[in-house]
């Protein structure tokens, strides 16, 4: 017998423990959830409670040492969308118009109006332009249109330090992680959506294929190997950056040193690490 | 993905992609009505048990079989709308605390045990009786549902009855808590305008105990027309009386709530405005047009001492319209608040299927389901007073 084998053996024997000590171990968990259920409710306790499981097994990959967070360069993005149909290949979306881990929203303020006119990849208008829901693109529709200011504003989920979706899960499937990412356990989640409705940016989505939920993970199957999320990698014009804000050099420390940043509705107090440059009053 | 286009909810002004996809449909619409017809129903029995109000004795057993055969369908929809109901059990087992929705089956399951347990309070004389009464199958059931305690002496009843007394006062909190809870689901939910209300548990609870008497007064008719005993007099004025009331403050909460919300004026005003003059104006119009029209029947009841047959047809409507208005309510809170873009710059439009697993088929199977256990509960546990008089 090899040593890979010997090693295997030795795992599945110790499988049966482990399910023991896990029983036991939930077993407790619940008499003393319960016992102390009503005090759980004060906010300092949510992200307590909302602790993830063991570290991933990554090789060379230290979860305490990494704090990822994510910056968008509205200035600079192009609308291409490039980064919605790399997200999907990546990622295994659905490829429809109704299913995105990341989107780009069109900002267009006309001569003579208060409000812009916003429109996203998903409009009707648009699908009907790139002729399909598995290409993206934005129509021409204001060509002819006395544009006073356009922008674009890429969206994605903002891995909240405190985040509401992980607060209503109600089997713990979903899980901040200690270098900053909220992820899903699919082969754990229930498939009740309660943390869809609770997600204020809109950035969960439903996978019915599998039952379960879905959201952006910053390509968390990446950047545990040294590689940026698929949307950074593809963008060609360095709007989205990411990053690790331990490291004081990395491209979001600096992005986030030197630019006066906003973040995504900070009155949820769900504290997003997405920061943005170049947004306007009406993105939200 | 094959399927989801056509699901896909329509929309105006800007929405979220994802948004088109609405989570939660019909299902839990009525996932909270039928809760709500627990509590009332529930409520109703304890204002004999506990508060001794005599005028409620003929329903006061009913009402107690009533909540618990819809108390056995709450978690029903619930799982026919889990992705993966297989392991609904994984929120029991190993229950996310900080999630208001982790404390659902402590909750339902505590109160299901509670009401066996009155219900088996209140109905061991019977069962005793029973057991010695019938034959073959039957005796074997009351026998084991007996629990082998057949002592029926006055002061072993005198024991039960107290048993079921302290039992019905433990089952007021958990009934108002369980309903009280709903609301807190959906309440707490900072992301979604509509629902995020401090008043939301209260209006629950409420609208759910005025559900749940309309239930009682349309069923209490309809077996005893079945039946063909007379309806009882005070039995009904009373029902009529509390309707009336819990009513009353419904209507005056849910209207300081919109108001206030006008009064405000915060950013969402406008969205929330065209919300109701939009998707919502049919459902709103059935809640409140339903609810006013009610509360005006029971005035007119009330003031005019209305007795007898006069009394019957016009709370029979009553009770069938307010379950209706309170069905529509529960429509407005869940689907309104998704239609409700998260943007608030759009609002979307919610279309039920009418088959599949949300489909509306599948909600009225689930509905007639609680009817068709009460009727076997009823043949079984027989839950009439014997002074009851035939119908003229």
């Amino acid at each position: 017998m090899s040593n890979q084998d010997t090693k295997v053996g030795k795992e599945a024997s110790d499988l049966p423990r482990r399910n023991f000590l896990r029983i036991l171990g939930i077993g407790a968990a619940c008499t003393g959830a319960m016992v102390s259920a009503g005090s759980l409710i004060a906010k300092e306790q949510v992200n307590e409670s909302a602790t993830a499981p063991p570290p991933p097994k990554i090789p060379n990959y230290d979860w305490n040492k990494h704090k990822w967070a994510f910056g968008i360069d509205a200035t600079r993005c192009i609308g291409c969308l490039r980064c919605v149909e790399a997200c999907k290949a990546e990622n295994g979306v659905a490829q429809d118009a109704h299913h995105f881990r990341t989107w780009v929203e069109r900002y267009v303020y006309l001569e003579g109006e208060d409000k812009p006119r916003i429109d996203s990849q998903s409009d009707p208008q648009n699908i009907a332009a790139s002729g399909s829901e598995k290409e993206f693109r934005f129509d021409n529709r204001y060509k002819d249109a006395k544009v006073e200011k356009a922008f674009f504003v890429p969206k994605l989920c903002n891995h909240c330090t405190h985040p509401a979706c992980v607060q209503v899960c109600p089997t713990g499937a979903t899980y901040k992680t200690k270098d900053g990412v909220v992820l899903i356990d699919h082969s754990y989640c229930i498939g009740c959506e309660y943390c869809v409705q609770a997600c204020p940016y809109g950035a969960r989505e439903f996978n019915h294929v599998l039952g379960v939920t879905d959201k952006c993970t910053w390509c968390y199957h990446r950047i545990t190997k040294g590689l940026l999320p698929a949307c950074v990698e593809v963008c060609p014009v360095e709007a989205r950056i990411f990053g690790d804000r331990n490291d004081p050099q990395s491209p979001i420390s600096l992005f986030i040193r030197n630019n006066r940043v906003a973040v995504l509705k900070p009155e949820t107090g769900n504290a997003p690490n997405v920061y943005y440059v170049g947004i306007d009053k009406d993105v939200s | 993905m094959i399927g989801t286009l056509a699901h896909a909810a329509p929309y105006v002004g800007y929405v979220y992609p994802n948004e088109t996809d609405i989570p939660w449909g019909i299902l839990i619409v009525i996932y909270p009505y039928i809760t709500g017809l627990v509590a009332g129903a529930f409520i109703v029995s304890s204002l004999y048990h506990v508060f001794g109000l005599v005028q409620f004795k003929p329903v006061a057993r009913f009402a107690l079989l009533t909540a618990v055969s819809f108390m056995f369908f709450v978690p029903v929809p619930l799982l026919f709308h889990l992705g993966n109901p297989q392991r609904a059990f994984n929120a029991v087992l190993t229950p996310h605390w900080t999630s208001a929705m982790a404390a659902f089956s402590y909750v339902a399951g505590f109160y299901i045990c509670l009401l066996l347990l009155e219900i088996w309070f209140a109905f061991r004389a019977d069962i005793v009786a029973l057991s010695k009464t019938t034959s073959g199958v039957l005796r074997t059931f009351y026998r084991v549902l007996t629990l082998g305690s057949d002592d029926v002496t006055p002061r072993s009843l005198a024991i039960d009855h107290k048993l079921a007394v302290i039992l019905a006062m433990i089952g007021i909190p958990a009934a108002v808590g369980l309903h009280g809870y709903v609301g807190f689901i959906f309440g707490s939910v900072k992301a979604r305008e509509w629902w995020s209300s401090d008043l939301m548990p209260v209006i629950f609870l409420l609208s759910a105990i005025i559900s749940g008497v309309g239930l009682l007064i349309v069923l209490y008719v309809t077996y005893s027309k079945v039946r063909k005993v007379q309806v009882d007099d005070a039995c009904m004025q009373g029902l009529a009386r509390t309707m009336w009331a819990f009513l009353m403050v419904v209507l005056v909460l849910e209207g300081l709530e919109l108001l206030e919300m006008f009064y405000k004026g915060l950013e969402v005003i406008g969205m929330v405005q065209r919300l109701i003059q939009g998707p919502i104006w049919f459902s709103m119009l059935i809640q409140w047009g339903g609810s006013i029209a009610v509360l005006t029947i029971l005035t007119a009841l009330i003031v005019f001492r209305t007795k007898g047959k006069s009394l019957v047809p016009w709370l029979t409507v009553s009770g069938l319209a307010m379950m209706v208005a309170v069905l529509a309510m529960r429509w407005n809170v869940v689907i309104g608040g998704e239609e409700l873009s998260k943007t608030m710059k759009g609002l979307l439009t919610y279309y039920p299927l009418v088959f599949g697993r949300g489909g509306l088929l599948v909600v009225a199977i689930i509905f007639t389901c609680p009817f068709i256990v009460l009727w076997v509960n009823t043949r079984l546990l027989p839950p009439w007073e014997p002074d009851e008089k035939a119908a003229t």
